[in-house]
Formats: C-alpha cells, structure tokens, sequence
C-alpha cells in the first residue's frame, strides 16, 4: 500500500527541489534516481526500468523532430544579431508612425513576425524591449500602452508558428508538428489582430497616450521609405512565408523547413551585409547553450517519467484526472488551472516534458482533440507568462526597461491585454474550430 | 572518472593545486563548447542541402541525398549538445527556476550549487555512465552500423555517450571546487548584495544565457549578465 503513496510523493519531492533554483535538468535526473534507491529498498521499484535509459538517451539523439528546434533558434538569433529584427521595427514605425497608435501597431506588427521567426519569448521581448519602448516613450506614448503592447506582443511566439513551442508540444504529445502549426495559426493572428484593435481603439479614444510622430519625423520622402521597405520589410516577411508555406503545403517537413529558414536567414544577412564572424560565432555560440539546455531537460525529465511509471504515478495521475467531476471539462478547468499556474514558476520547456506527457493520455482518453488542447495550452501559457506577479516576459522587459518605467507600470500596462488573453481562450473553446477549422476536422 | 566523490566533502579545499586543475578544466570545457557549436552552421548546411536535393529530386528523379547526409544532420547535433554539455554548465546555461534562487545572496546561491551538484548532478552522471557502458561496449564490439543503407557507423556516436557524462561530470566536480572554495573562503564577508552568478567569472565571452529560453537571444551576448541581474533585482524588489 506504501507504494501508492511513493509516486504522489516523488511528485511533490521533485517540485520541492526544483524549487531550491538547482538546474532544472539535473534536478530531475538526480532526484528520480533517489527515488528509484527508495523504491527499490521499499521493493515498489523495479531497477532493471532503468536500464531503458541509454536507449532513451540515444532516442532523444535521433529524434527528427527535434532536430527542427537549434534550426529555429539560430534562424531567430542570427535575424537578431544581424539586426535585422531591429530595421523590421524601425521601418514599420516610420511607416505607421504619422498615424496615431502607429508605433504601437508597428510593435504589433513587428511582434507577430518576429515571434513567428523566432519563438522564444525572451528574446522578443527583451529585442522589442530595447528597441522600440525608449522610442515609444520619447514620443509620448503612455508607458502603459507602450510597455503592454511590448509584453504581449513578445509573447505571441508561443503560439504563432513556426515557434519551437510547437514544435516541443507536437513532440510531446505525439502528434504531428505541421499539424499543430496549422492549429496555432488562427488564434495567433487573432490575437495579434486584437491587439491591433485594441491599440487603434485607445487611440481614438484617448489620442494622447498614443500621439502620431511629429510631422517633420515622417516626412522622408515616399521613395527612401518605398525603398526601405522593399530592402528590410520584404526579405524577412518572404523568408517566414516560404519556411511556413512549404510546411502547410507538405513540401517540407518543419525540420527541413527549419534548416532553410537558418541559411536563408544567413543569406539575408549577408545580402544586407551585416554578416560577420562574430555575429555567426555569437548565433551559433548562443544555439548551442540553449539547445542543450532544451535537451539536457529533455533526458533529466526522462529520468523522470521512467521512474514516475515505474511507481505507477502515470496511472495515479491517469486516474485523478479521467475520474474529475464534470469529465472533460473537467479535466480541461484542472489542466488550464495547473498550467496557468505552473507557468508562473515553471518555464515552457519543464511545463512541456514533464506536465505534458501526463496531461495528455487523460485527455486523449476523454475524447479531446489534442491539437485543439496544445494551442490551447501555448495561448494558456503565454497568458500565464503575462500575468503579474511572476510573469516571465514581465522580467524580461523589466530588464530593459528605463528606469521611469516602475514595475507597478508594467503590472498595470498587461491588464488590458490579459483580458484580451482570455477572451481569445474562451474563443478558442467556444469554437474549437478556430484552431481545426484549417485541418478539415 | 567513474568514481564517486564523498558528497559531503565539498571538493574545494582551497589548497594550491586545485584552482589550476579547475581552471584547466574550465578551459578544456570551453575550447571543446565553443569548438562543437560551428557545427550548428554546418548542420543548417546540411539540412538545408538536404531538403533541397529532396525536393529537387520530385522533379528531376534523381535522387542525390543520401542516408548518410541524413543521419550526418543528427549526429552533428548529438555532439553539440553530447559534448557541449559541460560547456552549458559552466556558462550557466542550464535552466534554473530562479523564484527563490534569484532572491537569495551569494552565500546561499553557493550552498545550493554544492548541494545540487552532490547529490544530483554527479550521481546522475555517474549513473548514466554506469548503465551504458554496457550497451555502448557491446555496440562498439560488433561495431554497430546504422540499419539503413548507406547510414553511419553507430558505435562511435553511443561512445560519445560516455564521454558526454564524463566530461559532464568532471566539470561538474569543477563547479563543486569553485563553489565549495565560494563557502569557504566568504565565510565573513559574504552577502554583498545578492551579486549575480559567480560561476566562471575568469572567461570573458559573457556568462551567457542562464534563465529561461530565450535569455541568449537578446542583443549582444555580453548584455546578458546585466539583464539577468536586473531580473534578478527586480524579482528581489517585488
């Protein structure tokens, strides 16, 4: 009987010890292993599970799909470092800036590709952060719409494709990586175009918190901004819609499309001739620390599910969840509580390799179209990683921010876009089709 | 390097020849991190040639990729990732969930790290090293090929393996030493302020990205200890 109370246990132990801030990885691998000495003198454990272990390992080495998140990450971190991304804001801005709530809308703009290029949220956040909120504030742009619009924007990578987000859910949850780009592309572009709403909305209700530019600022005349456009605007936007058509159209699996999405990204650079050596060495310096953290996480959270299962915590948490009151949605209330929650601790990878894979037999088993529920996941998410106190992308903003800008600005500026957040959740379960509408289901 | 440290030892007497054997140790760990991260380039190369040839290939019929281009993709990757493991714990790179740890001082910081690396990271490592060593011995014994045709020899990539958790492991003992010295030596004048990470502070080329996904993509890799410290304070002055 003391076995059933071990998986429960280890459950709660290994939260405990992530806690403690030890990375994350090796927090798990090491605390599974603990409990598999303590399972198996309590002789609820079998050890010879653990043997599974290099062959996990080597699975993890030969997974393709895998193989597509250091394709998107060094395809984002090269746009950056090239800055590229940063041209993107600056002629956008020019671009709307002699209207009202124009450099807000180009943030909007800027966010939903930038985030379709890179998604990872940080890195958005902290780009758009740095460049686009001084220039928002020196013309007296309200530090609440300037430092929102920043927040949520960045953190649309979750959701709009081709994010490694999605990539890592797909991976998680056994299903197909197109399909879920598919899935997310909806709802993403919908929230982007509430934003959108929201912004010209206070700009027509109270102009003054989003002046448009001084006159003499957007006057470059139409062919420098004609050409601007073509040179910096055109390029990038190409590069995503051909890495995001030839996946949707089959041509490509996202691994492929990844991989062309690095060198075009490099290509692009150089076109612009803001390649160099150390820009290449940063980028692929910089691939390699955050790849091995997705999977040094991958295999310590391995460690984990073989152990979990081992003491039968799949099927303790398998029946937990399918024996909720109210069935799937009430399963989809626990989910969408412990996410939302998770979030506020917990980064996307961890939520991603250890709640996942637990999550998603339950709601298999209930009759829930997993596509459905792995955008709604990402959309819950990034609510999550918005929400005061503890939000990731608050931080992240924090860390650029100018210090005029008080954290309690930043608490009250994501408000409005919270609630936005979740009125595209509730869209989402109201019309499950928003998201498999596209996939003909 | 399959033995077990006593975990209740901190490694780091602060004795004269332990600094230079970590200090080696850091450099070997970063040559080796900074080495293998050129084949993200020559991966996305590959890739890129390889998805290229595929489908050119729909058109023309002939058929110029290979299994070995294929299976050359992901091996590129295992090494990043196999042998730049050292190289992301050392640099910090390694997720942290930094709700508490972020508030906390130096001292404490290092308190953590020891322990953490006792009683997780090295018998993690050790036992990974333990349960495939059989399996990547008997591979390279029948000199294991990959099933497709065409495809690479599998044994030296299951050996990498090994090396990977070896290698993790040594700068794993090397992170110990620098902390455990951290503890010993501060026992005074500690908690200047919750300073940020103190993990190799004697290598320029920034301590990268630590923290959420992410943190490396921000502008200007040497940027990112700054950033961090002020998420640091900021989560400190909530």
């Amino acid at each position: 009987m003391e076995g059933n109370v071990l998986a429960p246990l280890m459950f709660a132990a290994v939260f405990l010890i992530i806690f403690s801030g030890y990375p994350v990885a090796f927090a798990l691998g090491g605390a599974s292993l603990i409990f598999a000495f303590v399972g198996v003198e309590l002789g609820y454990f079998d050890w010879n599970l653990l043997h599974a272990m290099p062959e996990r390992v080597f699975g993890i080495m030969s997974n393709y799909v895998l193989l597509a998140v250091p394709f998107f990450i060094f395809m984002g971190l090269v746009l950056e470092k090239a800055k590229l991304a940063e041209d993107l804001l600056t002629t956008i801005g020019s671009l709307f800036g002699r209207h009202a709530g124009g450099l807000a809308l180009a943030v909007v703009f800027v966010g939903a590709m930038l985030a379709a290029a890179t998604g990872v949220v940080g890195a958005s956040v902290v780009a758009m952060g740095s460049i686009s909120l001084p220039v928002m504030l020196r013309y007296n742009y309200s530090k609440h719409l300037s430092s929102g619009v920043i927040l949520a924007s960045g953190t649309l990578g979750q959701i709009i494709p081709p994010s490694i987000v999605l990539v890592v859910l797909a991976d998680q949850m056994g299903i197909s990586v197109g399909d879920l780009f598919v899935g997310g592309l909806v709802p993403g572009l919908m929230l982007a175009g509430m934003y959108a709403l929201y912004v010209v909305g206070v700009a027509i209700a109270k102009p003054s918190a989003a002046p448009a530019l001084p006159a003499g600022m957007t006057d470059v005349a139409f062919r420098t901004l004609l050409r601007q456009v073509t040179l910096v605007l055109m390029p990038p936007l190409l590069l995503i819609l051909v890495v995001l058509g030839s996946i949707f159209a089959g041509v490509a699996t996202p691994t492929e499309a990844g991989a062309v999405g690095a060198v075009g990204a490099i290509l692009l650079a150089a076109a612009r001739k803001r390649m160099s050596m150390s820009v290449l060495r940063d980028a692929c310096r910089d691939t390699t620390k955050l790849t091995t953290m997705v999977m040094f996480l991958l295999i310590g959270s391995t460690a984990f599910a073989l152990v979990f299962r081992g003491l039968y915590g799949d099927i303790w948490i398998e029946n937990l969840l399918t024996n909720l009151p109210g069935g799937q949605i009430g399963l989809l209330l626990v989910a969408n509580l412990a996410i939302f929650v998770l979030g506020f601790f917990l980064d996307f990878f961890e939520i991603a390799f250890v709640i996942i894979p637990l999550l998603a037999p339950a709601a298999s088993l209930l009759g829930i179209d997993l596509v459905w529920f792995g955008v709604m996941i990402g959309m819950n998410l990034q609510t999550s990683f918005l929400t005061p106190p503890f939000g990731f992308a608050l931080f992240y903003l924090r860390g650029v921010a100018p210090p005029s800008v008080k954290t309690t600005d930043l608490y009250r500026a994501v408000v409005p876009f919270i609630v936005i957040q979740l009125i595209g959740l509730l869209a989402i379960v109201l019309w499950p089709q928003l998201v498999t509408g596209l996939l003909g289901r | 390097m399959t033995k077990s440290r006593n975990p209740s030892a901190p490694a780091g007497k602060p004795g004269r020849p332990l600094p230079r054997l970590v200090r080696a140790t850091d450099r070997l760990t970063n040559a080796l991190g900074r080495f293998v991260s050129w084949f993200v380039l020559a991966m996305a190369l590959i890739g890129a040639y390889n998805a290229l040839v595929r489908y050119l290939g729909r058109f023309t019929g002939a058929s110029l990729s290979s299994n070995l281009y294929l299976e050359l993709q992901w091996y590129l990757f295992s090494l990043v990732f196999l042998l730049g493991a050292g190289y992301a714990l050392k640099e910090n790179a390694h997720v942290r969930v930094d709700v508490l740890y972020g508030r906390l001082g130096r001292r404490a910081r290092a308190w953590i790290d020891t322990v953490g690396a006792a009683f997780m990271l090295l018998p993690f490592c050790v036992f990974l090293l333990w349960v495939s060593w059989p399996s990547v011995r008997n591979s390279w014994t029948i000199r294991e090929v990959s099933p497709d045709p065409g495809g690479l020899p599998r044994y030296p990539l299951k050996a990498v393996i090994v090396v990977c958790f070896a290698l993790l492991a040594i700068q794993g003992l090397a992170q110990l030493a620098k902390d455990g010295r951290a503890l010993l030596e501060k026992g005074r004048e500690d908690e200047s302020g919750g300073g940020p990470d103190d993990h190799a502070p004697e290598d320029e080329g920034g301590p990268g990205a630590a923290g959420p996904p992410g943190t490396a993509g921000r502008p200007g890799a040497d940027g990112d200890d700054s950033d961090r410290r002020a998420a640091h304070e900021t989560r400190t002055g909530l």
